[in-house]
């Protein structure tokens, strides 16, 4: 009897997902006993011809970390989807779209712009920039396209399942795969993430007033942060209220507040409104002056609370020129 | 989504008003046969403090122009705080607004009590005119032609 | 006729990339373009956000090195806000960084570039990774492995929070303290670090310099290449990769320039190349004169070979000597041949975890005072570590709010990007010859890029697919004990 053949791919990924998997250590043999890994980039040598060689739905799984930006990741994500029994988008980028997403906020003229002209060690005259085709002496080379913003995986193509996290933890991971291999996966479209907020899990949790009064926000170099207390209690912005939970409140236990990259718990649609909604919703001001002041504390309200979820919230990215006017 | 040219262009506004206060004074301007802009679809809720903000970011992306809240003045709220949190809320997620490029004129908070009908006719009017100088909000549409639908919700949230 | 063969992905790295290879019509590689297909951005995206996120937003750069970015990102916030963090602050977090160093070297010599040696160059697809690495070294070995970076990296996460995109890093300090059972820990993990260093140098050592096939390979021309090279030193000029003064020497080996982090842009600059989204740099006073080795090119070269060659020895005892015996068995220094970033690699393996164990001993680390809260405005940033993969460098402009106005970043293997060319051209022309090409000899070309970046690492015990299995396990008599098999 064959095992169930797995792949692992990464979009624009950091290759954080890739490490997360090997930090399953010791357990992964268990798990690797029961499938077999056919395509792996990062530790394999199969390469995207062996995936094409593929029939459809030879795969069981594939994993798929990583934001989607350039027409090859596109392209592999369709390939992959048509290989594959079942697509779990893996990581906060194939979820929301993570950290990259945060460059739906600029233009994509903006982005090369930046690194090909403006950047200060840049020495670039004649305002040479990376090309789709190029003729060189040699022949034609080519280089993937990038598209104007960068998208969740769902975005791109039908996804099974979401493992939510930066990276996912190796609890989660676990759990996920022995669902996998146990045939016990919950409803298609689900998140593999108990839906609860990180408070739950949170050894401050005591310390947590029922009723929240923020007077003022501290940013967590401006003030020692106490290692027992709530860190919003403290005035120290902490996303683990809306949050879902899954990673052990890790940030916390280093002393530091949750920035959310699990993403939101199951009724929420837009993880960065909700996030802003409970946070303002707790200020200790009536008046329109104090309410100003007090927010004059988050000084980057789309980096804080659309951190990880810019690509998969309502608005998706910032647009130019606001007015029905060209961008 | 508005492909209407500039000078035809009829601005759809999504109008949240809470049921004590500013809803009352919408029937009230309508009882009383004044005439205002036809471009705003009212939405009931029981106070202004049940605006969650992902009602606002979900009307811009399902093609309104703009959003129009109204809610009891200070002071006057039926459940007490909720008129306040709407606008703790409401500063915090102007900014928001601010930061993704959106005019600052296409999100009105105002505080309108069962009374004042007229100022039901007054606000809609002007808001109307002001997102009409503006221009349709064309929102960049993240789905690639062809593929999975956007405004559905990932995760199994309904 | 000519043609055109592409390796698509590169496998067994970190990063995406392809290499495009023409063939003239004899069958010969007239050139070899190796690519990288994409950007993300952060230069750009960092403007808008507050400085002290910084650490844990480009540390997302990089899942494999995460613990790079964030140290640089948190030395530029020091220099940002004009504040000198507690001695104690320091050691933590030299200490965090030497641990990542250990299990990331570690990583990268035995399941990403190592099976290319361990195994062989040209050994089946299927087998050219850990699994293959085991059947030659052992199971005992390979759990060896996987338990060290385990417990090295739980270390990581108890000091940082997380240890793929750790929190520790703040402007002045770090965020938590170590307490006597946190350093018990530490102390722990750095004496099981030296043992397995040393243990990591007598593998290489018995698997590849006393192969006398491989050693052919690495003193060959074809992955040998004369240019500058750059790395992090101490007052001293000794490696050090968390702090000092950056050095760089000619291919000659004579030192040229020794400069401060704040005076980078004196000395780096970067060239586009529109086939490619990395930007190449090179040394600004020499110049760019397109892909070439030799003095009066700017290309330079980064990393464990280039830090070694760019210093005058290790800071600790055990590294020194395996430095030693590096330069005299292969002819003095400055050493110019690619592949022997491996062995360059494990010597400072060793550094690592002997610096680990000299701060996991100083009574400083558990002192309760770890952060110094800056007062002054901020304004401008700059903060450089040597990551795993080379010199890396993080600059910040802010607003008065410490909001970043303009980011520049340039990241380790940029620094290693025209070398990287140069080495997978010439290695093609070097293995491709008369239009014969195959698998084996297509992993020789990626071998001159593996050299360069041990990355990630990966399923430590992936199977393969579809192949039928075979490990044998050999006692140190080298006789067989047992033999494991897997029909696949």
């Amino acid at each position: 009897m064959s095992k169930p053949k797995i792949a692992f791919y990464w979009c624009a990924s950091c290759g954080g997902c890739e490490e997360s998997i090997v930090d399953l250590a010791e357990d992964l043999l268990t798990v690797t006993s029961a499938v077999d890994i056919v395509f792996m980039p990062v530790a394999m040598d199969f390469k995207k011809r062996d995936v094409e060689a593929m029939a459809d739905n030879e795969l069981a799984v594939a994993f798929i970390n990583g934001a989607v930006r350039t027409s090859e990741q596109l392209e592999m994500a369709e390939l992959l989807r048509r290989k594959a029994q079942l697509v779990i988008a893996y990581g906060s980028c194939a979820h929301q779209g993570g950290i990259p997403g945060l460059a739906n906020l600029f233009n994509m003229e903006a982005l090369l712009q930046k690194s090909y002209t403006d950047a200060p060690s840049v020495t670039n005259p004649g305002g040479t920039r990376p090309q789709a085709e190029l003729k060189v002496p040699e022949g034609i080379v080519s280089l993937p396209k990038m598209h104007d913003t960068v998208k969740a995986l769902d975005q791109v193509i039908a996804v099974d399942y979401y493992l939510p996290g930066c990276p996912p933890s190796v609890k989660l991971v676990l759990e996920a795969l022995t669902a996998i291999l146990e045939g016990k996966l919950p409803e298609r479209g689900a998140i593999l993430a108990p839906d609860l907020a990180i408070c739950h899990e949170c050894t401050r949790r005591d310390s947590k007033p029922d009723k929240l009064y923020i007077k003022e926000f501290k940013r967590p170099h401006q003030v020692l942060i106490d290692p027992e207390q709530c860190l919003l209690a403290q005035g120290v912005l902490c996303m683990g209220p809306v949050t879902r939970l899954g990673c052990g409140a890790a940030c916390l236990g280093g002393n530091m507040p949750c920035t959310g990259c699990q993403g939101p718990t199951d009724r929420v649609r837009d993880y960065g409104a909700k996030a802003l909604s409970a946070i303002s919703s707790n200020l200790d001001a009536s008046e329109d002056e104090e309410i100003v002041r007090l927010l004059d504390g988050i000084v980057d309200p789309a980096g804080t609370f659309y951190r990880y979820s810019l690509p998969a919230s309502l608005l998706h990215s910032r647009i130019a020129g606001d007015g029905g006017k060209e961008a | 989504m508005s492909d209407q040219p500039q000078d035809t262009f009829e601005p759809r506004i999504v109008a949240f008003f809470c049921s004590w206060c500013t809803y009352t004074a919408a029937d009230l301007a309508g009882t009383s046969r004044m005439t205002y802009a036809p471009n705003i679809r009212v939405v009931r809720i029981m106070c202004s403090g049940r605006l969650d903000p992902q009602f606002v970011l979900t009307a811009f992306n399902q093609g309104a122009d703009g959003v129009l809240i109204g809610g009891c003045h200070p002071g006057d709220c039926h459940y007490q705080e909720g008129n306040y949190k709407c606008l703790r809320r409401f500063h915090l997620l102007r900014r928001l607004l601010q930061q993704m490029g959106i005019a600052e004129e296409r999100l009105r908070l105002e505080w309108i009590s069962a009374s004042e009908g007229d100022r039901v006719q007054k606000v809609t009017n002007e808001m109307v005119e002001q997102v009409r100088r503006l221009g349709p909000l064309h929102l960049n549409r993240p789905a690639v032609e062809g593929h999975h639908d956007t405004t559905t919700v990932p995760g199994g949230a309904k | 006729m000519s043609s055109k063969v592409t390796v698509d992905p590169i496998t067994r790295l970190e990063g995406h990339g392809k290499i495009d290879i023409f063939l003239n019509n004899d069958g010969n590689v007239e050139r070899a373009y190796f690519q990288v297909p994409e950007l993300r951005g952060f230069e750009k995206f960092a403007e808008g956000r507050p400085a002290e996120e910084m650490p844990q937003i480009t540390s997302r750069i990089c899942g494999v090195c995460p613990t790079a970015h964030h140290m640089a990102a948190t030395k530029a916030l020091d220099d940002l806000y004009h504040v000198d963090p507690p001695a104690s602050a320091k050691k933590i977090r030299e200490l965090v960084y030497s641990t990542f160093f250990v299990e990331d070297h570690a990583l990268h010599f035995f399941f990403l570039g190592g099976p290319d040696f361990i195994v062989g160059p040209t050994a089946p697809k299927a087998e050219r990774n850990i699994l293959g690495v085991l059947g030659k070294v052992g199971l005992e070995i390979g759990k060896e492995v996987i338990g060290l970076r385990k417990q090295l990296r739980g270390l990581i996460a108890l000091a940082g929070g997380k240890v793929i995109h750790p929190v520790l890093g703040l402007p002045g300090g770090v965020a938590r303290t170590l307490s006597k059972e946190d350093q018990q820990q530490f102390i722990a993990g750095a004496d099981h670090a030296v043992e397995f260093a040393l243990f990591s140098l007598k593998i290489f050592n018995d698997v590849v310099l006393k192969n006398a096939d491989y050693m052919k390979w690495i003193v060959s021309d074809t992955y040998t290449h004369q240019t500058y090279y750059m790395g992090m030193v101490d007052a001293n000029n000794k490696v050090n990769f968390y702090d000092g003064q950056i050095r760089v020497v000619t291919p000659d080996g004579k030192e040229y320039r020794k400069f401060r982090a704040q005076d980078y842009l004196t000395h780096v600059a970067e060239h586009v190349e529109p086939w490619s989204y990395i930007k190449f740099c090179y040394l600004k006073e020499v110049g760019w004169k397109d892909f070439a080795e030799g003095p009066e090119s700017g290309v330079f070269s980064v990393a464990p070979l280039a830090r070694l060659n760019a210093s005058d020895g290790m800071a600790t005892p055990r590294a020194q000597e395996a430095y030693e015996g590096f330069f005299k068995a292969l002819g003095g220094k400055p050493v110019h041949h690619t592949l022997a970033n491996h062995w360059a690699r494990l010597i400072e393996l060793l550094y690592a975890a002997e610096r680990m164990q000299q701060l996991a001993n100083d009574p400083e680390i558990i002192n309760p005072v770890v952060r110094t809260l800056p007062t002054e405005t901020p304004t401008e940033g700059i903060g450089v570590v040597e990551a795993p993969r080379g010199t890396l460098f993080h600059h910040f402009n802010t607003d008065a709010r410490g909001v970043i106005t303009t980011a520049n970043l340039i990241v380790a293997t940029q620094n290693n990007a025209a070398r990287i060319a140069m080495s997978v051209d010439k290695a093609a022309k070097g293995v491709i010859k008369s239009g014969k090409v195959d698998d084996g000899i297509l992993n020789m070309v990626e071998m001159a890029f593996r050299a360069y970046d041990p990355c990630h690492g990966c399923a430590t015990h992936a199977l393969p697919g579809q192949m039928p299995l075979r490990v044998r396990i050999f006692d140190a008599q080298r006789q067989l004990v047992q033999e494991i098999k897997r029909d696949g």
